[in-house]
């Protein structure tokens, strides 16, 4: 806790103690991270039983559109990483504009995966269809797990969306500051774990053939 | 232990005063006083025990004879499903961590409040929402869920009773206990005393601490397992159907990574509780603090391990069952070690054999027995035996309500007066003491023995040679209740017409029992320096030593 | 007083200046790259062990740098590891089940 706020009476006392919220932040992500590891873990074993079918399904997805959504969330973590630094720096407007492209960039990742999905969707590829049913249980459950994890993913790069919105409201309404930024940095830790969540899911569903 | 002892304002209302933003009830559902907070999980969490105890009587009753007593089969599993979930999300879970944590671990560390008083009033919503959901669920159209608070798939995803509502409820649940157990862990890194060095935290903070790690680290396993299930009901994906290739056991694995550390999020503050009360009454510094404190860690560790062995027969590989029975004789040695300490604890005290000291023995007892008869489910041989009957209920009885139960009556007798201001009368609570334990035990203990003859558990009828075992525990399950019942009557009456406490009735010398009771709004007037550790008993110690 | 370290400065933050995050952004593109095109190579079971290598990679280079953790204190890196050896533990633990079948 901020040393300052010992010996002072009550009425006195405002807490504000940035690393320790960032500490809390970090133990958020770790159950996000543990969210998802369940996933993993659901992953591993079922592509530890159907090695073959997994490669046969994955053989379906596009590697050119994954590629691309990957580098687009690396250049938003960029994007949101600089931000920190312009807010340091008191450059309240480069902040905004680089708060704002990450964003955009969310958006663009979301209109990727949304026409992905609706291929996925337009060649009978969707849980339950009687397509997919008519594959074998390895391509089933592959495909199951590619629209729980990349469901699940999209919908963190949505809540991720809405905070990044409420920081880039708080940074124009002057709230977030060059003294006062921690919020700008919790939310950008939250969208740094949806990257890294990402970095995983790319290669263990696109890169398998 | 600190200066800044304030006198006791033994008529002052402290935090019940507060004048706030809101008054009447809006004063308490929207205050963001940890105080408050906790005792609104009080009385949320006293009201879901209540509830699920009577389904426990009702069962019971139903029991009494075989073939149907009083209920029909359907209602039956409905009345066990709604019990479990009850008592392990809505009571055992939230019960000492979310109650006595949040009322008291701000207290025990000489800060002002958990370091996000909000989120905390969040935490308090959800769990909140979840219980009136799992309760709503009962009465939705479909019927209760009927799967007992495991879900286990396949047959969760096929009956048509509610188990979606069950199932949103437990996560719900979840969420709530996360949030607590983060921020539990920021505020003991964050928010101690000056000169509270970690050997110098009480040692509930210590097991609060521990506690909150399960929580953080193993509640989003559950809330993803039942995700899927939710997900499989909806779309029929495919993870948890063994038609579509999905492996049941796998959801048992993902079950139980969470729910066997989830045992221990619910025993590991109530052995806290254990360890902060025997050094007040044996008025002696407590026996090997730090063995104490790491055990505490060694137990949410090692406990996070050992899920399988729940699942020694369902095909698993020998190998795995192996390793799971191995770590689970391993986390064993933890417990034992903070019983032993215990033991050593009171071992020459200068003991006073008060309320919350009969509690805490009745519970060094049966956590005893229920960690014995653990080691033996945790043997592959026996556990084959036993398996899903009425041995493992009994077991998990012992440790949850002989454990958990008795270490949260100890807490509530121990620390009434700080939390209420008021003191209670004696006499009725050693006789609530003596019924509930003489209960306890006549309950629960016939079920070792019909576990071992081969009664299963969760199963409607049974055979005429069971019955007398039968009715024993359902005599038991009526004593208990009366003594649970003149404890509540007696609490109660205490906190209408009791007599006002003192700052520290107990002799206690943790930072609680340094400010009034009840405490002010911000508990301390100027932040204390800590300068020794918590259980300074020296004084009573120094006498000269009677040998033996 | 506070063993938790830095209590004093805890509004204090290291500045990352904008070149080293664009070097490391370069770097997340090349490693990109690299996976990619590694996938197109029959590598057998090396495939998985090699693609999660280069994801780990990855993510540490946008924990540390990105997120931070290098400037953190000490506690922080320890919560990280905390959190990471648990869920491989839940993993190991769990193929100690499937893979002797």
């Amino acid at each position: 806790m901020s040393g300052t706020s010992h010996g002072i009476p009550a009425e006195a006392h405002v807490h504000r103690d940035d690393t320790g919220s960032r500490l809390g932040m970090w133990l958020f992500l770790f159950t996000e991270l543990i969210l998802f590891g369940g996933l993993f873990i659901v992953y591993a074993v079922y592509r530890f039983s159907h090695p073959d079918a997994f490669h046969l399904a994955a053989a379906e997805l596009n590697t050119f559109v994954g590629t691309v959504n990957t580098i687009i969330l690396l250049t938003s973590s960029l994007t949101v990483a600089m931000s920190i630094t312009a807010m340091q720096e008191g450059r309240k407007a480069f902040a905004l504009t680089l708060v704002g492209l990450t964003i955009a960039l969310a958006l663009a990742f979301l209109v990727n995966k949304y026409f992905e999905w609706g291929h996925k969707f337009d060649v009978g590829i969707y849980p339950g269809s009687p397509e997919l049913l008519s594959q074998p249980q390895g391509v089933i459950l592959y495909f199951g797990l590619y629209f729980i994890m990349t469901g699940l993913h999209a919908l963190h790069v949505i809540i991720g969306m809405a905070v990044l919105m409420y920081v880039f409201n708080a940074i124009r309404r002057g709230t977030i500051h060059a003294t006062s930024y921690v919020r700008l940095e919790s939310g950008a830790l939250y969208w740094h774990l949806v990257d890294i969540i990402w970095i995983f899911l790319f290669p263990l569903f696109y890169l398998l053939h | 232990m600190t200066q800044a002892t304030v006198s006791a304002g033994a008529r002052s209302r402290g935090f019940y005063g507060e004048k706030g933003k809101y008054s009447g009830i809006r004063g308490w559902i929207f205050s963001t006083d940890h105080k408050r907070i906790g005792l609104l999980y009080l009385v949320s969490m006293a009201g879901f025990f209540l509830l699920a105890v009577t389904f426990g009587v009702l069962m019971r009753l139903e029991m009494l004879s075989p073939g149907k007593t009083i209920m029909e089969p359907q209602t039956y599993n409905t009345l066990f499903t709604l019990h479990g979930i009850m008592m392990i999300f809505l009571f055992i879970i939230p019960g000492l961590p979310a109650v006595f944590g949040n009322f008291l671990l701000p207290l025990l560390i000489g800060a002002r409040d958990v370091f996000f008083p909000r989120l905390n009033l969040l935490s308090w919503w959800l769990f909140i929402t979840g219980g009136l959901l799992a309760l709503v669920s009962v009465f939705l159209p479909g019927g209760a869920a009927d799967t007992g608070w495991t879900f286990y798939v396949p047959y969760s995803i096929r009956t048509n009773t509610n188990v979606l509502p069950a199932l949103f409820a437990a996560f719900i649940l979840g969420f709530s206990s996360i949030l607590t157990g983060l921020n539990f862990i920021t505020t003991i890194h964050r928010m101690r005393a000056p000169g509270m060095g970690w050997f110098r935290m009480p040692l509930f903070v210590w097991s609060l601490y521990a506690t909150a790690w399960i929580q953080v680290l193993a509640t989003p396993i559950i809330g993803i397992t039942l995700l899927l299930v939710a997900l499989e009901r909806w779309f029929g994906v495919g993870i948890f159907d063994p038609a579509l290739g999905g492996d049941p056991v796998l959801y048992q694995h993902l079950f139980w990574i969470y729910s066997h550390p989830a045992v221990y999020i619910m025993i590991l503050p109530g052995l806290g509780v254990a360890s902060e009360i025997l050094p007040v009454f044996a008025r002696r510094t407590i026996f090997g603090y730090k063995f104490i404190a790491f055990s505490s860690v060694a137990i949410a560790g090692l406990g996070s391990l050992v899920w399988a062995h729940h699942m020694f027969t369902v095909g698993m590989s020998y190998t795995g069952m192996f390793v799971f029975s191995l770590l689970t004789f391993l986390v064993s040695i933890p417990s034992a070690i903070k019983i032993f300490n215990w033991i050593a604890t009171l071992y020459k005290g200068s003991i006073v054999l008060d309320v919350p000291l009969l509690f805490i023995l009745s519970f060094i007892v049966q956590f005893s027995i229920g960690g014995f008869t653990g080691l033996m489910l945790g043997a592959l041989a026996v556990n084959i035996h036993v398996q899903d009957t009425y041995f493992v209920v009994g077991h998990f009885h012992y440790v949850m309500f002989g454990g958990t139960g008795f270490a949260l009556f100890a807490a509530i007798h121990y620390w009434f007066p700080k939390m209420f201001g008021k003191m209670y009368r004696k006499g009725p609570a050693v006789l609530s003491w003596i019924l509930a334990t003489l209960g306890f035990n006549t309950l629960y203990m016939p079920f070792f023995f019909l576990g071992y003859m081969g009664m299963p558990r969760r199963y409607y009828d049974y055979l005429p040679e069971y019955q007398s075992f039968h009715v024993i525990a359902t005599v038991g399950s009526w004593i208990l209740v009366l003594g649970i019942i003149i404890m509540i009557v007696n609490l109660l009456y205490a906190l209408k017409k009791g007599a006002p406490a003192l700052a520290n009735p107990w002799g206690g010398k943790t930072l609680e029992w340094t400010v009034p009771s009840p405490p002010p709004t911000e508990n301390f007037a100027t932040i204390p320096v800590v300068t020794t550790g918590p259980y300074d008993f020296s004084e009573y110690e120094q006498r000269p030593a009677e040998h033996s | 007083m506070h063993d938790d370290a830095t209590a004093q400065q805890s509004q204090t933050t290291h500045t990352v200046p904008y070149s080293q995050y664009v070097l490391i952004w370069f770097g997340l593109l090349a490693l990109t790259a690299l996976t990619v095109s590694l996938a197109g190579i029959e590598l057998g079971r090396w495939v998985i062990i090699t693609a999660l290598t280069i994801a780990s990679i990855k993510s540490l280079l946008v924990l540390n740098i990105f997120m931070h953790l290098r400037f953190e204190d000490r506690v922080f890196r320890m919560f990280a590891l905390v959190a990471f050896v648990t869920l491989v533990i839940f993993l190991v633990l769990t193929f100690f089940d499937y893979a002797f079948h």
